[in-house]
């Protein structure tokens, strides 16, 4: 095959355009995305199947984790509270870090792990061996029935499981404290309460949704464009949690940003 | 040969392709392709590996968009097409890929059923489940209904694909390399079928292949394609007294071994 009969061009260097056409077809493929949700018909049982699939099997890692989280952060705080004679504090210092912060973001890092690789692996083989286009041939829209459901199932869920996180990580939290400090569960969440703005609980939603809907459009996009064989479903994978992490403490940073200067 | 004479209507055309370019990048892959598919006709189109057979019936089923020329299917102009009046062409035009493109998350019977939930929502179960029943026997694998895709062999799958696509009942047949990497018996198996397709459901087809023993028990006429165009066109034995040395090469390569 002879080819190459013009050299190519490029408007400044090979990589360089290629990341601006991706940015540009990433937007594409999130209006792409907001132009398809709400036309019907809606992928109802297939929404709830993705929902399923992504916040239901997460639970188990979410539930370890969190749980963890909570328990070890509590342990290792209470030294420098001690110091001023101040652990009765301990309950809404841990909240406070809880939901402010560790929550959505050990969330956001465990479904971008979880949900992210499986996502983009399954996509990227159903790219490859053509059962996206499969679907295409026999009159089926394979981006609302595939994409646009897994973005929607992974931002309705990430918020869900946000909140579950916090809520089983201030149960190891409550653990910790009930075993040292002998507290009460109801004074243990009267307390941990009672500095917990509705900002927080806002700010704390925001991230969540902003994450889900992070991990569903980078892990629907690497899987859906994916190429180059079978390769390409580990390298969809694995790209998936990489961009996806980056783009999560990336959004982080902003939103705190945000929140911080409304406070 | 076929066990029977297809009726084929010389004055009705169903596929038209006119002058037909496609280029990725600087790979010039068609480069003026011309081709006529009359209705009830099998065409089967030989090439070497990677001179754009493929990337030639995915522009006919739209996956693809040309660069420049006509592709009219069913009286409609395919590229043109906005995705409403693409989705309805597409319920007439089968496309069977190579390797099957079966569901892997899906049963056998739930690939089957799967084309005719989206596009007949209103369709009773029963009747689907009669439909599905019919094709499956039809490709001859009623038994493989609830198993996974990951359980068939290479030449079932195959079968299954072919299945799917029928469903739907479509005018039109597009098969992609349906006997690559099958053993010889498995390919008159599917050779047959095809044939069979083409007497029951009474569909036109185009059948790209590498192989010539396919080529001359399915195909009404042969077009053989060389560095994206078509070389030489017409029935096997026509073709193949040509003394093209690509001809030769491919009749060599499959019959003197
Ligand atoms: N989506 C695509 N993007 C870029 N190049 C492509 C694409 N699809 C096909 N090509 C190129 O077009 C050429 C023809 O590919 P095609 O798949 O049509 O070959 P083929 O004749 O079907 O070969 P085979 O018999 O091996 O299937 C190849 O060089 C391939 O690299
Ligand atoms: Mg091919």
């Amino acid at each position: 095959m002879e080819s190459n009969d013009q050299p190519e061009k490029y408007v400044i260097s090979k990589g360089v355009d290629a990341f601006f056409i991706s940015v540009h077809d990433i937007f594409r493929f999130i209006a792409r995305f907001f132009r398809e949700v709400l036309r019907p018909p809606l992928e109802v049982k297939e929404f709830i199947r993705q929902c399923y699939m992504i916040g239901y099997k997460s639970l188990a890692l979410i539930t370890l984790t969190g749980f963890i989280t909570g328990l070890v952060f509590t342990k290792q705080s209470r030294p420098s509270l001690a110091e001023f004679g101040a652990t009765s504090w301990l309950p809404s210092l841990i909240s406070i870090a809880v939901i402010r912060a560790l929550a959505p973001l050990v969330t956001a890092l465990i479904c971008a792990g979880k949900v992210g690789s499986g996502i983009g692996a399954e996509l990227a083989s159903m790219k490859v061996t053509e059962q996206i286009d499969a679907m295409e041939v026999s009159a089926i829209n394979p981006f609302k029935y595939l994409v646009v459901t897994r973005i929607m199932a992974c931002t309705v869920c990430l918020p869900l499981l946000m909140a579950y996180t916090a809520l089983v990580g201030m149960m190891g939290s409550y653990l910790d404290i009930h075993l040292n400090e002998q507290t009460s569960i109801t004074a243990f969440f009267n307390k941990a309460f009672n500095d917990i703005a509705f900002l927080d609980l806002f700010a704390s939603l925001t991230k969540a949704l902003t994450y889900g809907f992070t991990i569903g459009v980078v892990s629907c996009y690497l899987g859906y464009n994916a190429t180059q064989g079978t390769t390409g479903v580990g390298k969809a994978a694995n790209v998936s949690v990489v961009v996806s992490m980056f783009l999560i403490f990336i959004e982080e940073i902003i939103i705190v940003q945000i929140v911080n200067s409304i406070r | 040969m076929k066990s029977f004479t297809p009726e084929i209507d010389y004055d009705n055309t169903v596929i038209s392709i006119g002058d037909l370019y496609k280029s990725f990048g600087t790979n010039h892959v068609l480069r003026g392709v011309d081709l006529k598919l009359h209705k009830g006709e099998n065409i089967v189109v030989l090439g070497r590996s990677g001179t754009g057979k493929s990337v030639l019936i995915k522009i006919i089923a739209g996956l693809l968009k040309p660069d420049a020329g006509t592709v009219n299917v069913l009286g409609e102009e395919v590229p043109q097409l906005g995705p409403i009046a693409l989705r309805e062409l597409r319920m007439k035009v089968g496309f069977c890929f190579q390797n099957g493109a079966l569901y892997d998350s899906m049963t056998v019977g739930e690939n089957l059923a799967f084309p005719l939930k989206r596009n007949e929502p209103n369709m009773k179960a029963e009747q689907r489940n009669k439909l599905v029943d019919i094709v499956l026997d039809a490709v001859g694998l009623s038994h493989t209904i609830d198993q996974m895709p990951a359980e068939l062999s290479g030449g079932q799958r195959k079968r299954i694909g072919i299945g799917r696509t029928l469903i739907l009942r479509p005018e039109i047949m597009l098969y992609d390399e349906p006997t690559a990497g099958l053993d010889p018996i498995t390919c008159t198996e599917i050779n047959n079928l095809i044939n069979e397709v083409q007497r029951r459901f009474k569909t036109s087809s185009i059948i790209i292949t590498h192989d010539l023993t396919c080529a001359r028990a399915t195909g009404d006429e042969i077009a053989v394609m060389k560095e994206g165009k078509f070389i030489k066109q017409g029935k096997f034995d026509e073709v193949f007294t040509d003394n093209d040395e690509l001809i030769r090469e491919f009749y060599d390569y499959n019959f003197t071994q």
